[in-house]
C-alpha cells in the first residue's frame, strides 16, 4: 500500500525524504560495485514477484515481500526497494514523486527491521527454527510496514484516522499470507542456494 | 503466448514499457522534463488551496492532452493510479454516529480533503506522465547521472530495468507453465507454496544471472563506471519550456497563498 501523491504534509515529506536519503547513503556505502549486479537483479525479482497477485477470500493482494527483501539484502534493502518505487512512479504515475521518500521509508525500514531480529535465525537454526524466523520476518515487515503508512495518514490529519485503521486491518490477512511464503521461500533458499542467505555479503 | 519468446528477442510491448509518440514533449530534453517534473509536483502536492489545485489539475490535463500518447494506457494508468483516490472518498467524507442507531452524516472537512487531494493526485499524475512518460524510462536515469546522484544509485537503475524486462519475461514463462499443468490460484496452502517456489527460483535464476553478468563484465575490463552512450543535447527550446515552466510553479504558489485567504 503505497500513499498517493498531495495526501501528506510538508513536514511528513521532508521528514520522510531525510530518513530515505540517510537509508540510501548507508545502503549504498555497504553495497560494493561486486555486489551491485546482484542487488540489482534481485530487486528486479521483487518487482516482478510484486506483480503477482495471491487471492484473499474474494479479493486479491500483491506480493509484498519485503521482509524477505531485508532477509537477502540487510542495509541495501533501501536502494533495492527505492529503484522499484521510482520506477513505478515513472513508469505507472503510481505513488508519486514527492512521496517517495515516505513511501521508500514505509516499505524498507521494516525490511530491515526484519533482517536484523530474524536473519541469523533463518540462516543457522535447524529446520524448525528458520521456517519460524521466516515466518515472523515476512508478516512483521508487512505488520510494521502497515503501521507506518497508517501512522503517516494519521499524522496528516484526525480526518484519516479511519482510513489509517482500515489499512492495518486489511493488511492482517496479508501478514499471514506473506508469513507463510517467505518461510517457504527461506526453506527453498536454505536448500538450493544457502550463500543468498548470508545478508551481508550478497 | 503459446511458444515461449525467444532470449534474444526484444521485450514484448506490455505494462513495463514506457509510452510512445512524437509530440513536442517527446522533443524535450530529458533533464529538463525531469527537474520540471519535480518542481511541479512539489508545488501542486503541497498546494492547499481550490484555485491551486484546479489550475494545476487544468495545466497537467493539457499537457497531457498535447502530449498525444495512446489514450487507452492513459486511462489504464489513470484508474490505477485513482485506487487510492477511491479508498480516500470511502473513508474521509462520512462520520458515523451512534444515536438510537447508527447514523451517516457528511464530515465538511473530510469532504474538503477529499476533493482537495483528488483534484491534486489526478494532476500530479497528468504533469508526471506527460514529462516523464514521453521518453525512454533510462533516459530518466540517464538525466539523474547529470543531476550527480550518486554513481551507485545510477548503475543500480540501468542494472535493475535492463534485466527487469528478462526476469518478467521469465516470470511470464514460468506462470505459463503452471496454467498449462492446470494450477489455478485459490485461498489454500497449495497456491501459497506454488508461489513460494515460483518467486524462489526466480531468485536464484537472477542471483545466478548475476554472477555471470558480472564475471563477464570484469572481463570486459568494468572498473565501476558505465559508459554513457548516447549524450543529451539542450537547446533553446528546453531553456524557453524552463522558464515558463517555473512561471507556471511560481503562479500555482501565488494561487496557494492568495487561495488560502479566500478558501
Amino acid at each position: 500500500m503505497h500513499i498517493a501523491e498531495g495526501v501528506l504534509t510538508a513536514p511528513l515529506l521532508g521528514g520522510g525524504a531525510a530518513l530515505t536519503a540517510a537509508g540510501l547513503a548507508v545502503g549504498l556505502k555497504k553495497m560494493d560495485y561486486d555486489r551491485l549486479p546482484r542487488v540489482a537483479l534481485l530487486a528486479a525479482v521483487f518487482f516482478v514477484a510484486s506483480l503477482i497477485h495471491v487471492p484473499v477470500g474474494p479479493a486479491s493482494v500483491h506480493l509484498v515481500l519485503n521482509g524477505l527483501v531485508g532477509l537477502l539484502l540487510g542495509w541495501a534493502a533501501f536502494p533495492a526497494i527505492f529503484v522499484g518505487l521510482v520506477l513505478q512512479a515513472v513508469l505507472f504515475q503510481y505513488g508519486g514523486l514527492t512521496a517517495l521518500g515516505v513511501n521508500t521509508f514505509c516499505m524498507a525500514a521494516p525490511a530491515l527491521l526484519s533482517y536484523a531480529l530474524f536473519a541469523p535465525l533463518a540462516r543457522r537454526g535447524g529446520r524448525a527454527v528458520s521456517l519460524v524466523a521466516g515466518f515472523a520476518a515476512g508478516s512483521l515487515a508487512v505488520l510494521v510496514a502497515a503501521l507506518l503508512v497508517a501512522l503517516s495518514l494519521w499524522l496528516t490529519g484526525e480526518a484519516f484516522l479511519p482510513m489509517a485503521q482500515a489499512v492495518v486491518l486489511a493488511n492482517l490477512p496479508v501478514m499471514l499470507i506473506e508469513g507463510v511464503i517467505t518461510a517457504l521461500i527461506v526453506q527453498y533458499l536454505r536448500k538450493a542456494r544457502p550463500a543468498m542467505l548470508q545478508a551481508g555479503r550478497v | 503466448m503459446s511458444q515461449a519468446p525467444a532470449q534474444t528477442q526484444p521485450p514484448p510491448a506490455g505494462p513495463l514499457e514506457a509510452a510512445q509518440g512524437a509530440s513536442w514533449l517527446h522533443r524535450l530534453d530529458p533533464r529538463a522534463k525531469l527537474a520540471v517534473a519535480l518542481g511541479l509536483s512539489l508545488v501542486v502536492a503541497l498546494g492547499q488551496s481550490w484555485p491551486a489545485a484546479l489550475t494545476a489539475l487544468a495545466v497537467g490535463l493539457a499537457a497531457l492532452a498535447s502530449a498525444r500518447l495512446p489514450w487507452r494506457q492513459v486511462l489504464g494508468r489513470l484508474a490505477a493510479v485513482n485506487f487510492f483516490v477511491v479508498l480516500l472518498w470511502v473513508f474521509l467524507p462520512w462520520r458515523l454516529g451512534w444515536d438510537n442507531g447508527w447514523q451517516v452524516g457528511l464530515d465538511p472537512e473530510g469532504l474538503r480533503l477529499a476533493l482537495l487531494i483528488s483534484l491534486k493526485t489526478n494532476a500530479v499524475f497528468a504533469i508526471i506522465l506527460a514529462l516523464l512518460g514521453t521518453g525512454r524510462v533510462e533516459h530518466v536515469f540517464h538525466a539523474l547521472a547529470h543531476f550527480h546522484a550518486p554513481d551507485k544509485l545510477v548503475n543500480l537503475f540501468l542494472f535493475f530495468y535492463r534485466y527487469l524486462h528478462v526476469l518478467k519475461r521469465e516470470q511470464a514463462r514460468l506462470a505459463w507453465a503452471l496454467k498449462v499443468r492446470g494450477f489455478t490460484p485459490g485461498n489454500n496452502l497449495r497456491t501459497w507454496r506454488t508461489y513460494a517456489s515460483l518467486v524462489g527460483v526466480l531468485l536464484v535464476r537472477g542471483y545466478d544471472r548475476a554472477e555471470r553478468v558480472y564475471q563477464a563484465m570484469l572481463c570486459r575490463g568494468f572498473s565501476g563506471t558505465l559508459w554513457l552512450l548516447d549524450h543529451f543535447h539542450w537547446s533553446r527550446r528546453d531553456t524557453v519550456f524552463c522558464w515558463c515552466a517555473g512561471l507556471v510553479g511560481l503562479g500555482l504558489a501565488i494561487l496557494n497563498l492568495g487561495g488560502a485567504v479566500w478558501s
